[in-house]
């Protein structure tokens, strides 16, 4: 009988712990309510970089359709999203807004490097995450000095691995000259491509030369490249003076393999006023689909874009990939969002943001988004693409120069 | 040129200090009361008050328009910063080398200031504002400025905590205060400064330069420091700003920001000390009005916002407190104000600005 009385209590005892547990499942940071997850923002709605606001539209329309759905596990998202003009010091004031004032659970998606930079700190020392962050610098993926914060789009730094990798593959040989923007940008993607080539970036790259934002050409340095000798080009440029390079290569005669950085892979905006018989047989890197490539016309991921477009962002640029973008970084959070479940701490939110293994339907096939306590960089994988005089033309295999 | 702004309240009265002081008390525990990103607010409000402030000693008292104030806002900001960074220096006391070093520049631009009126002055100087964030960015300086990265600066702690009505003396709080204090001494240097004979000769400058000349002002001498420590002003606020927002980079002081700076003066009132705070709070807040009333034309929004405000008060908001002033005010002193023009003294100034740059 005491033994009865002793098993019913410790079932009691057990049941009780396991509904405590199940009430303890559900917890909430600031932002997150049983009906609520509570988002911020900041993008350049107004001055010089204001283009990318569509970005910040296309995202809260993707919003208004989860939410049409029914939210994630019940629970609708408030997306708070703020102009920051493409100045770090308003960004500070929004970004401290939105986390002191709003009280949102995180912030999502801020736009551009120096904005970011600006915030780096704030966000690590409130601990709250920083996610997904619109840049391509390398920078946003050290979980160990800033856990809180991570990227989203290839760097720039992997984007130089891919070329390096492939020059390695077809031409062991090559003799290198390098022409890039002397600052971050045209560093970071320096880096990656002399790491990529290891050992031998020292014989293999004759020639390195960079340019200021403020010159007004690069004619001198595409002589130097020329007269070094080499036979392979990797361009780190601005589209600006991109054009001028490929058009001033074809000048002078020299027709080495020529890289050139995804920054200015736009057929409109580089290759047409570059001249496209110029640009014939440039290679660049790939990871999204692009709205305007026809190869995509039927294909499911991208007809599926196009309809939620038109129902939810009807106003916005069928032409435009930022919003592509748009869609599959938002489609990215939720992911997240959907992985956290009822514990909505901005802890576990970072947690699940590091545990990430999906594909968008937006993206090339074979490009993932994958990331680990270790590895905050969430798509790595990229595609190289051949210009055939109209279009990119992509080839051979994904690169991971990551190898996940 | 008769009227002279304020110059017939010679001796305050009494009920002028008690409001003073119950001001500054307001002032003193305002920040417990807000949460510390509105005291992160208040703090850019009072260091724009600086820095319009100090455009407002060259352009509404001294008739020079300047497009350019925020590269001497940059400059002092930088200094700041790379004081702070690479040198170790105290934040404050980066304030005293970050004016000495704008007030010298500003100075130096004050030479060829000297040549140019009016709107190609405006010209010159917004021509220094377009370059200096490309300057900042320059190979040779990157070593100290950090090139586009810009420079992150750690927020000071205050030196001593303790808590009211419930709000602890936050690092935001600390430097609310100490904002303050600087903005309370820039603002008592620049009264002095402009309430006695220099403000005088600024004004007569502002207003018939021959005249001035004639009278046995050194115009040259005049306009260079006037230029000198408008700039010192502003570098002092761009210090400030530094330290208060704990990052600079080239992107943060673009052309838009003396733009910015310009509509401040405007809007609080040219030659006005106190309008400088009117215009601070507008340049702060009604950005982010904008922002919150439509994300698809932010700055049409704004636009039409400064439009509907300068229609309504075409003198700034301390043109319109003036008029008010004149109005309400007992019969006798009513006539004594209409002998000097009711609440003209700033609409004076406009005319004698145009006129100024038509010669």
């Amino acid at each position: 009988m005491k033994f009865k009385h002793f098993s019913l209590t410790i079932a009691g005892v057990a049941a009780a712990a396991i509904s405590l547990s199940a009430l303890a499942q559900k917890k909430y940071d600031t932002g997150a309510t049983d009906t609520e997850i509570k988002i911020g923002d900041t993008k350049p709605y107004s001055g010089p970089a204001s283009a990318y606001g569509t970005i910040g539209k296309a995202i809260a329309a993707y919003f208004d359709k989860i939410n049409a759905e029914g939210g994630i596990n019940g629970r609708k998202i408030k997306f708070i999203s703020l102009d920051d003009g493409y100045n770090p010091a308003k960004t500070v004031e929004q970004v401290r807004k939105l986390v002191e004032e709003d009280e949102v659970l995180f912030v999502f998606n801020p736009l551009g490097t120096p904005s970011n930079t600006a915030i780096h700190k704030y966000m690590n020392q409130k601990k709250v995450p920083q996610l997904f962050v619109a840049t391509g610098a390398t920078k946003w993926g050290n979980p160990k000095e800033y856990p809180w914060t991570m990227g989203w789009q290839p760097n720039y730094q992997t984007e130089g691995k891919i070329y390096a990798a492939h020059i390695l593959e077809t031409k062991p040989n090559a003799k290198i000259g390098v022409l890039y923007q002397n600052d971050d940008y045209g560093k970071d993607y320096l880096k990656g491509f002399e790491d990529g080539l290891g050992d031998k970036a020292k014989t293999m790259i004759v020639s390195k030369v960079s340019y200021e934002v403020t010159d007004p050409n690069v004619d001198s340095q595409m002589l130097s490249l020329k007269g070094a000798g080499a036979d392979t080009f990797f361009n780190i440029t601005t589209p600006k003076f991109a054009a001028q390079a490929i058009k001033k290569a074809a000048e002078i005669g020299w027709k080495p393999t020529h890289y050139l950085n995804n920054v200015s892979a736009s057929v409109g905006s580089v290759l047409t006023p570059a001249g496209l018989d110029n640009s014939v047989g440039i290679i660049t890197t790939q990871y999204g689909k692009d709205p305007t490539d026809p190869q995509w016309a039927n294909d499911k991921g991208m007809q599926d874009w196009k309809a939620w477009m038109a129902k939810y962002y009807p106003s916005g640029d069928l032409k435009d990939a930022s919003n592509v973008y748009g869609y599959g970084v938002a489609m990215t959070v939720v992911q997240v969002l959907k992985q956290c479940g009822d514990n909505l701490t901005r802890e576990n939110v970072m947690k699940q943001a590091a545990n990430l293994d999906m594909t968008l339907p937006t993206a090339l096939p074979g490009i993932n988004v994958k990331t680990s306590p270790t590895d905050f960089y969430p798509i790595e994988r990229e595609q190289l693409a051949r210009f055939d005089g109209k279009t990119w033309v992509l080839f051979g295999k994904v690169y991971d120069p990551a190898g996940n | 040129m008769s009227a002279l702004p304020g110059s017939h309240d010679q001796r305050p009265a009494k009920w002028v200090w008690i409001a003073g002081a119950l001001l500054l008390v307001a002032a003193l525990v305002l920040p417990f009361l807000v949460k510390n990103y509105r005291v992160f607010q208040f703090n850019l409000v009072l260091v724009y008050a600086i820095a319009i402030l100090g455009l407002n000693i060259l352009t509404g008292f001294n008739g020079q328009i300047s497009l350019g104030h925020g590269a001497f806002y940059a400059i002092g900001a930088y200094a700041a910063a790379v004081l702070m960074d690479r040198v170790g220096m105290p934040y404050w006391l980066t304030l005293p080398f970050s004016g000495a070093l704008c007030f010298l520049l500003g100075f130096l631009m004050g030479f060829p200031a000297l040549r140019l009126a009016g709107h190609y002055l405006a010209v010159a100087t917004l021509a220094l504002a377009l370059a200096i964030p490309q300057l900042l960015k320059y190979k040779h300086l990157e070593h100290y400025t950090g090139g586009v990265q810009g420079i992150v600066l750690v927020k000071p702690d205050p030196p001593f905590t303790f808590r009211l009505l419930d709000q602890p003396f936050s690092a935001d709080r600390w430097l609310y205060f100490f904002t303050l204090a600087v903005t309370i001494v820039m603002f008592v240097l620049a009264w002095n400064l402009l309430r006695g004979r220099v403000g005088r000769a600024l004004i007569a400058i502002r207003d018939h330069p021959i005249a001035a000349a004639a009278m046995g002002i050194n115009l040259p001498m005049f306009k260079s420091l006037t230029f000198g420590v408008s700039a010192a002003f502003t570098g002092v606020a761009g210090a400030l700003g530094a330290v208060v927002i704990a990052f600079v980079s080239p992107d943060s002081f673009t052309v838009t920001l003396s733009i910015f700076l310009l509509v401040g003066m405007v809007v609080g009132g040219l030659a006005s000390i106190t309008g400088a705070f009117f215009g601070a709070i507008f340049i702060q807040f009604v950005p982010n009005i904008a922002d919150e009333l439509s994300k698809s034309a932010p700055a049409a929004i704004y636009g039409v916002l400064l439009i509907m405000l300068m229609y309504l008060m075409p003198t700034g908001v301390m043109g319109m407190v003036r008029r008010l002033w004149a109005r309400w005010q007992p019969g006798a002193r009513r006539a004594r104000m209409r002998g000097v023009q009711p609440g003209s003294s700033v609409p004076v100034s406009h005319d004698h600005l145009t006129k100024e740059s038509a010669t």
